[in-house]
């Protein structure tokens, strides 16, 4: 699956989040992604920019056009460097919550794509990989 | 900071997001609507959201939260005009909207609130002038 262009976005504030969602849409229309698909996978991104932002305490997100074969995709990779998350697999239940959201975040992402990472540990930061195909 | 446009049309306020709002924004709306409902007495609030591209759970949320204070404070409130793709993403994401009217488009959203205000006990008030046992 050779990468073929890649963009990476600063999170560090609620107008880079907005940013992280026009430039995921650009990049799906770019891989031919249905509406529908487009507006998974930016609903998904928007949910990860904001977890970046809110608990990480900001970070960035990488872009990656994918092709495997004819099929083409889109991996984009959130970093932050914040906390952490202690038990990531607890942390993708819905309904888990550290405060104001609803706790749909991460397990909502999860379900907008097709393929999810998480790692993360206590001081070390969170990373995330969503890769959704067409 | 930008606010979101709240206008008030007779009995109805009405509300059109045409930006993609970053969080402050969207929590402002709510704050600036609750705020409108309980100085004009308004008993009826549509917000348009034909031109969001999503609804992530932040806008989910307080589409929610701003139906249930309107409630508390004697409104109705219906989102009218979200997009088919939309509705499917918030669905899988793992939101209903629980407790949020809902109407295709404008049209049948104000027939909704029309009929829910004058299909419902009072024929809404004349005026609200006195404030309470003053002087």
């Amino acid at each position: 699956m050779p990468a073929q262009r890649d963009e990476t976005l600063p999170i560090r504030s609620e107008s880079d989040v907005v940013v992280v969602r026009q430039v995921a849409r650009a990049w799906c229309a770019d891989a031919g992604f249905s509406l529908v698909e487009q507006t998974k996978m930016v609903t998904a991104a928007s949910e990860l920019a904001r977890n970046v932002l809110v608990h990480g305490g900001g970070g960035s997100v990488r872009l990656e056009a994918m092709t495997n074969g004819a099929r083409r995709g889109l991996r984009m990779e959130f970093v932050d460097q914040g906390p952490g998350i202690p038990d990531p697999q607890q942390a993708l239940r819905d309904g888990y919550t550290t405060g104001s959201g609803l706790g749909l975040g991460l397990g909502g992402a999860k379900r907008l794509v097709n393929e999810f990472a998480i790692e993360s540990a206590p001081g070390s930061g969170t990373k995330v990989v969503i890769i959704r195909w067409k | 900071m930008d606010r979101i446009p709240i206008l008030k049309m007779g009995e109805f306020l009405l509300v059109t997001i045409q930006v993609d709002m970053h969080d402050r924004l969207a929590l402002a709306l709510q704050d600036d609507l609750t705020d409108r409902i309980s100085r004009t007495g308004s008993r009826a609030v549509l917000i348009d959201i034909s031109s969001l591209e999503i609804v992530d759970s932040f806008i989910g949320r307080m589409l929610s939260n701003i139906a249930s204070m309107a409630r508390v404070l004697d409104a109705e409130t219906v989102v009218v005009g979200m997009r088919p793709a939309v509705a499917i993403t918030l669905v899988e994401l793992g939101l209903s909207l629980p407790g949020v009217r809902t109407a295709l488009d404008v049209e049948k959203g104000m027939a909704q609130l029309r009929h829910a205000l004058h299909g419902s006990t009072g024929a809404g008030a004349g005026g609200d002038a006195d404030a309470g046992p003053a002087g």
